[in-house]
C-alpha cells in the first residue's frame, strides 16, 4: 500500500465528490442533503493525510511527490476548500444553484489543485490543470439563466484552452529536447548539458512560461481575469481566484526552480519584464475600476507580479516567500470575496465601488471585516499581508532585483489607494440609496470571516512559526 | 528580569481599545467610553511620568531596553529601549493624548466610541515608534500608525477631510516604503557581513557601509522622514491634513507625528549612514531654511486660522531640521527641545483655534475680531501660547530656537542669518493674526454671545499653558537628559564619518 500513500490527500477530496454527487443522485426532491458537511469530511481527510504524510517525502507512482513543499500547498487548498465550502451557502441559496453540482464540481477542482502541487512529471501537471480547469470553467458559468456568468465561463474557457495548448506543445518540445517528461530526468538532463540552452529548448521553455502565466494571469495574459472574476458568483471567484492561483505557482515553482534551475539566468530575463509588468497594469488598471470585483480582480494580477518576483529571486527566501504569499493572499482574498457575497443580493450584485457607501452604518462588524481584509492585500503592518510583501522584498534585495523590488513597493503604495476607495466608502461616505443587504450573515459564513480575520492578525504578529514552516517545507526537493 | 516599563507602555492603550470594544455603542454610554478612555490614556502619562523618574539622565545609553526574539530565521526581533532624545518624546506623547481626547469633548459626538479607540490605537503606534529599537519593529509601528490617524481625519474631519485622509495616507506611505527596501538592504548588507541577518538597531549602527551605498540609503530613508516633517518641498500634504483634521487630530498630528519625521532623522538616518550625512547636511539645511522662510511668508497670508497654525508647523519644524543638520551639540539639543516645545504650543495653538471653531463654527480670521471684550479668559490663553510659539524669552518656544540658532551660528553663520529672519516673520504672522481675532471692535455680532472658557475647556489649556511657562522658566529640566544622547550620537556620527568622509565629498 506504501505506494499509495502520496495521493491519499487528493483521494479524500474526490472521494468526498464522489459522495456529493452521489447525495445529490439520490436525494428525493425538495430534501436538502447534507453536502457541504461531506466536503468538509474529506477535506478534513486530507488535512490528517497530509499531516500523516509530513517530513515522510513519499512519492507515488513516480510522478507524485508529496515532499513537504507539495503538503504546504495541500494545506492552503485544504484552507481554500474550507473557507469557499463555509462562504458559498448563502450564493447558492439565493441563486438557487444545483448544491449536489456546485460542491462536486468545487471538490474536483480542489484534488486537481493538489495533484498539481504535488505531480513531478509535466504530464501528470497538465492532467491535473485540466481537471482543475475544466471544473472551475463550470463553476464559473454555474448561473445558468445569467448572460454575465455564462459569457465570463465562455471567455475563460477559450483563453484557458488556449493557454493549455501552449502548455501541451511546451511539453511536446521538452520532451524533443531532453527525452523525458519527468522533472527529475528533464533537470539532469539540461544540467549535463551544461547551461548552454539550444533555441529548441528555449521555445520549449517559452511556451511553458506562456502556459503558466495564462494560468497566474500575467501580464500580458491576464485579459480573462476581470470578465471571468466578474461574472462567476463571488464564492467561485474567490475560489478561483486563490485556489487556481496556489496550484499554478505551486507547479511553477516546482517546474522552473528545480527542472528548469540550470537556464535561471535565461528565464528570468523573459519573466523580468512580465513582472514588472504584472505589478504595473494590475495595480494601475486597478485604480480605474469602479466595480468592486474587477478591481480585486486587477489587485489580482497585481499579486500574482509580487509572486512572480519572488519566484525570479528563487533563493531560500524567494520560495518560501512564495508559499507564504500565497497562504495570506488565499485567506484575505477569499475573506474578501466572502464579504462581497454577502452583500450580493438575487436581482443585485451589488458590487459598484459604491455600493458600499456607509456599509459601516448599517453592518459594522462587515465593515470592520472587509477593511481588515483590504488593508492586509495593501500591505499594512500588523497584518500578514504585511509580512508576506516583506519576504517577497527580501528575496528580491537579496538575489539584486532592487529595481523590480523599488517597482514594488511604489505599485503597492498605488494599490493602496483603489484598497482605501472601498475603506473610504464605508466609513466616510454617507449611505445613498438604501439597498436591501443582506439581512443577516449566516453563522457558518461569518465564522469562517472572523476565523480569517483572526489569522491574518496572527500571521502579521507572530509568524514565526508559519515562516519556519514555509523555509522547511521547501528544503526537501530543492 | 525588570518590570517591562516600555511593553506595558505600548500595550496599554491597546487594551483600552479593547476594552472599549466591550461598551455599547449608543449615546447613553458616550460617558462611559469617555471615561474609560481618558483613564487609560491617562495611566499611560502617569506611567510615562513614572519611567522619567526612573530615568538615568546622566547616562547615554539606551535604558529600560527588553529583546525578544520574534521572528528570529529572519533576525527581527522585539527590541525596546529609550535613551534622552525618546524618552521626553514618549511623555510628550503621553501628556497630549488625553489632552486631545479631551479637548474633542465637545466637537465629536458622533460615533464616540470608534473616536476613542483610534486614539488610542494611534498612541500605541506612536509610543511604539518612538521606544522601538528595531528596524522591523520600527517599521510595523511607522506604518500602523497611519491607519487611525487616516480614519480619525476621514470620518471626524471637515468638509474635504477624505481627500485629505488619502493624501495623507498616499504621501507618508510613499515615502516610507522605499525606506523599507532600505532596510531590508541594510539587514541583508548585515547578514554579508556577519552571516546573519539582523534589523537590531545597536548592531546596525556598527556596520561599516561603503559611501556609495551609504548615499542610497541615505536618500531612502531621509525621504521618509522628510515627507512627515515635512521639509519643504514634500509639505503639501499638511495644509490639507491639518485643515481638515478633527481638533484632537491636529493636535496629535501637529504635536507628535510630526516629530516622528525629525526624531527619525537624529535616531536613524544620521547615525545609521554618517558619511552620507555629513555629505547631504547642507542639502537638508538648505531645504529646511527654505522652509522656515517659505512657511512663514505663506502663513503670513492665510485667510484660515489653522491654516496659517499648518503652515507655521512648516517654518518651525525647518527650525528642527536646521538644528539637527548643524550636528553640533547646541544644534541637536535644541531642535530635540524645540520638538517638544513645537508639540506643546502649537498643539496649544490648534486647541484654542478648535474652541473658537466649536462656537463660532468657523476658523476664517475675518469671522473674528475684538473677542477681547467677549471672552477675555480665553483671549489671554491665547496670547500665552502665541507668545510661546514665537518664542518669546520665558517662555518654551525661545530655548529651542535660541540654541538651534547658536549651534547653526558656529556651523554656518549666513544659514544662522537667513533662518533668523523667521524668527521675526513668526513674530510677524502670529501677532497679527491674533491682533485681528482678539483686538479692535467686534465685528460681527454673532461674536457678542460667545462663551469664555468652561471647566472642562480650562483643563484642557491649563497644563499646556503651564508646562509652555515650565519649559521656558527651567529649560534645564529637559534638557539634562538629552544632552548625553545628543553626544554620544554625535560622537558616533564624527567617529563613523571621518574615514570615508573624503570620498563622499569628492
Amino acid at each position: 500500500m506504501a505506494g499509495f500513500n502520496a495521493v491519499v490527500p487528493m483521494a479524500c477530496v474526490a472521494a468526498a465528490a464522489i459522495a456529493a454527487m452521489i447525495a445529490e443522485a439520490f436525494s428525493v426532491q425538495g430534501e436538502r442533503m447534507p453536502i457541504a458537511p461531506l466536503g468538509v469530511i474529506g477535506l478534513v481527510g486530507a488535512a490528517l493525510a497530509s499531516v500523516a504524510l509530513w517530513n515522510h517525502n513519499t512519492s507515488s507512482f513516480g510522478v507524485v511527490a508529496a515532499d513537504n513543499f507539495g503538503l504546504f500547498v495541500t494545506g492552503i487548498l485544504i484552507v481554500v476548500g474550507l473557507l469557499s465550502l463555509a462562504l458559498s451557502g448563502p450564493t447558492i441559496d439565493r441563486e438557487h444553484l444545483p448544491r449536489g453540482e456546485y460542491y462536486a464540481l468545487l471538490l474536483f477542482a480542489l484534488s486537481g489543485m493538489m495533484l498539481m502541487a504535488t505531480a513531478t512529471d509535466l504530464l501528470v501537471i497538465f492532467l491535473a490543470l485540466e481537471v482543475l480547469s475544466i471544473a472551475v470553467y463550470v463553476l464559473t458559468g454555474i448561473r445558468r439563466d445569467s448572460p454575465v456568468s455564462t459569457e465570463a465561463a465562455f471567455k475563460y474557457f477559450l483563453l484557458g484552452a488556449f493557454s493549455s495548448a501552449f502548455f501541451l506543445y511546451g511539453i511536446a518540445f521538452v520532451y524533443g529536447v531532453t527525452g523525458s517528461t519527468h522533472l527529475d530526468r528533464i533537470g539532469s538532463v539540461i544540467a549535463s548539458q551544461g547551461a548552454a540552452a539550444t533555441p529548441m529548448l528555449m521555445v520549449a521553455v517559452g511556451l511553458l512560461l506562456v502556459g503558466f502565466a495564462f494560468k497566474v494571469s500575467a501580464v500580458p495574459f491576464h485579459m480573462w481575469t476581470p470578465d471571468a472574476y466578474e461574472g462567476a458568483p463571488p464564492a467561485v471567484t474567490g475560489f478561483m481566484s486563490t485556489g487556481v492561483k496556489a496550484a499554478a505557482f505551486a507547479a511553477f515553482v516546482r517546474v522552473f526552480l528545480s527542472a528548469l534551475e540550470p537556464l535561471h539566468a535565461s528565464w528570468a530575463a523573459v519573466l523580468w519584464p512580465i513582472a514588472a509588468a504584472t505589478m504595473i497594469i494590475g495595480t494601475v488598471v486597478g485604480v480605474a475600476q469602479t466595480n468592486v470585483r474587477r478591481m480585486l480582480a486587477y489587485s489580482s494580477v497585481g499579486h500574482g507580479g509580487y509572486l512572480l518576483l519572488a519566484l525570479m529571486s528563487g533563493n531560500d527566501y524567494g520560495k518560501g516567500a512564495v508559499l507564504f504569499y500565497l497562504l495570506t493572499y488565499a485567506i484575505t482574498n477569499l475573506g474578501a470575496f466572502g464579504v462581497i457575497g454577502l452583500l450580493e443580493d438575487y436581482d443585485r450584485p451589488n458590487d459598484k465601488v459604491t455600493d458600499y457607501a456607509g456599509l459601516w452604518h448599517d453592518h459594522p462588524a462587515l465593515a470592520a471585516l472587509m477593511t481588515m481584509f483590504m488593508l492586509s492585500l495593501g500591505g499594512f503592518p500588523p497584518l500578514a499581508g504585511f509580512i508576506a510583501k516583506w519576504y517577497v522584498f527580501s528575496a528580491a534585495i537579496k538575489a539584486g532585483y532592487t529595481w523590480l523590488a523599488i517597482i514594488g513597493v511604489l505599485t503597492s503604495v498605488v494599490s493602496v489607494f483603489f484598497y482605501l476607495r472601498i475603506v473610504v466608502m464605508m466609513y466616510m461616505t454617507p449611505s445613498g440609496e438604501t439597498i436591501a443587504r443582506f439581512p443577516s450573515v449566516p453563522k457558518i459564513a461569518g465564522a469562517a470571516l472572523v476565523a480569517s480575520a483572526i489569522v491574518i492578525f496572527y500571521l502579521g504578529i507572530l509568524p514565526a512559526r508559519v515562516l519556519d514552516l514555509a523555509a522547511a517545507s521547501i528544503r526537501t526537493i530543492f | 528580569m525588570h518590570f517591562p516599563i516600555l511593553s506595558t507602555l505600548i500595550a496599554l492603550p491597546i487594551v483600552g481599545a479593547l476594552l472599549l470594544l466591550f461598551v455599547r455603542d449608543d449615546e447613553q454610554s458616550e460617558g462611559t467610553i469617555r471615561a474609560v478612555a481618558l483613564t487609560v490614556s491617562g495611566l499611560v502619562f502617569a506611567e510615562t511620568l513614572l519611567l522619567w523618574s526612573r530615568f538615568d539622565a546622566v547616562s547615554p545609553e539606551f535604558q529600560f531596553i527588553e529583546r525578544h526574539d520574534w521572528i528570529p530565521s529572519f533576525g527581527v526581533s522585539y527590541l525596546v529601549g529609550v535613551d534622552g532624545i525618546s524618552l521626553l518624546l514618549v511623555v510628550l506623547t503621553g501628556f497630549l493624548t488625553p489632552i486631545a481626547l479631551l479637548g474633542s469633548w465637545e466637537s465629536v459626538h458622533k460615533r464616540v466610541k470608534a473616536f476613542s479607540m483610534f486614539i488610542l490605537l494611534l498612541e500605541s503606534a506612536m509610543i511604539g515608534v518612538f521606544v522601538s529599537l528595531d528596524l522591523f519593529l520600527f517599521y510595523v509601528f511607522w506604518d500602523a500608525m497611519l491607519i487611525p490617524m487616516y480614519f480619525l481625519i476621514g470620518i471626524w474631519g471637515y468638509e474635504r477631510r477624505i481627500y485629505a485622509a488619502v493624501k495623507f495616507l498616499l504621501y507618508t506611505m510613499a515615502g516610507s516604503v522605499l525606506m523599507l527596501l532600505a532596510i531590508l538592504g541594510l539587514a541583508y548588507l548585515h547578514s554579508q557581513a556577519t552571516g546573519q541577518y539582523s534589523f537590531d538597531l545597536l548592531k546596525l549602527y556598527e556596520l561599516p557601509i561603503a559611501a556609495n551605498l551609504q548615499v542610497w540609503f541615505f536618500l531612502a530613508f531621509a525621504l521618509a522622514f522628510a515627507i512627515k516633517v515635512p521639509l519643504f518641498p514634500f509639505h503639501t500634504w499638511l495644509p490639507d491634513a491639518h485643515v481638515e483634521a478633527p481638533t484632537a487630530g491636529s493636535v496629535i498630528l501637529a504635536g507628535v507625528l510630526l516629530k516622528m519625521g525629525t526624531y527619525g532623522l537624529v535616531r536613524f538616518a544620521f547615525p545609521l549612514f554618517p558619511a552620507a550625512a555629513v555629505f547631504f547636511a547642507p542639502v537638508l539645511a538648505t531645504l529646511a531654511v527654505v522652509g522656515i522662510i517659505y512657511g512663514a511668508l505663506v502663513a503670513m497670508v492665510q485667510p484660515d486660522m489653522k491654516k496659517l497654525v499648518a503652515y507655521s508647523s512648516v517654518s518651525h519644524l525647518g527650525f528642527v531640521v536646521l538644528g539637527i543638520a548643524a550636528m553640533n551639540v547646541q544644534g541637536v539639543q535644541g531642535a530635540v527641545y524645540q520638538m517638544l516645545s513645537h508639540g506643546i504650543s502649537t498643539g496649544g495653538l490648534f486647541l484654542v483655534v478648535g474652541m473658537l471653531s466649536d462656537r463660532r463654527h468657523t476658523r476664517l480670521i475675518a469671522e473674528y475680531g475684538g473677542l477681547k471684550k467677549v471672552t477675555p479668559h480665553l483671549v489671554a490663553v491665547f496670547l500665552i501660547i502665541t507668545l510661546a510659539s514665537i518664542g518669546l524669552p520665558g517662555l518654551n518656544g525661545f530655548v529651542g530656537e535660541f540654541l538651534i540658532l547658536l549651534g547653526v551660528f558656529k556651523w554656518n553663520p549666513r544659514m544662522a542669518a537667513f533662518a533668523a529672519t523667521g524668527v521675526i516673520l513668526s513674530a510677524t504672522y502670529m501677532l497679527w493674526m491674533f491682533q485681528r481675532v482678539n483686538y479692535g471692535p467686534i465685528t460681527s455680532e454673532k461674536n457678542e454671545r460667545l462663551v469664555d472658557l468652561r471647566p472642562r475647556e480650562w483643563l484642557v489649556i491649563l497644563p499646556i499653558v503651564a508646562l509652555a511657562i515650565l519649559m521656558g522658566v527651567l529649560p534645564n529640566l529637559f534638557l539634562r537628559p538629552i544632552e548625553p544622547a545628543v553626544r554620544r550620537m554625535l560622537s558616533h556620527i564624527e567617529q563613523g564619518s571621518a574615514p570615508l568622509r573624503i570620498q563622499a565629498e569628492r
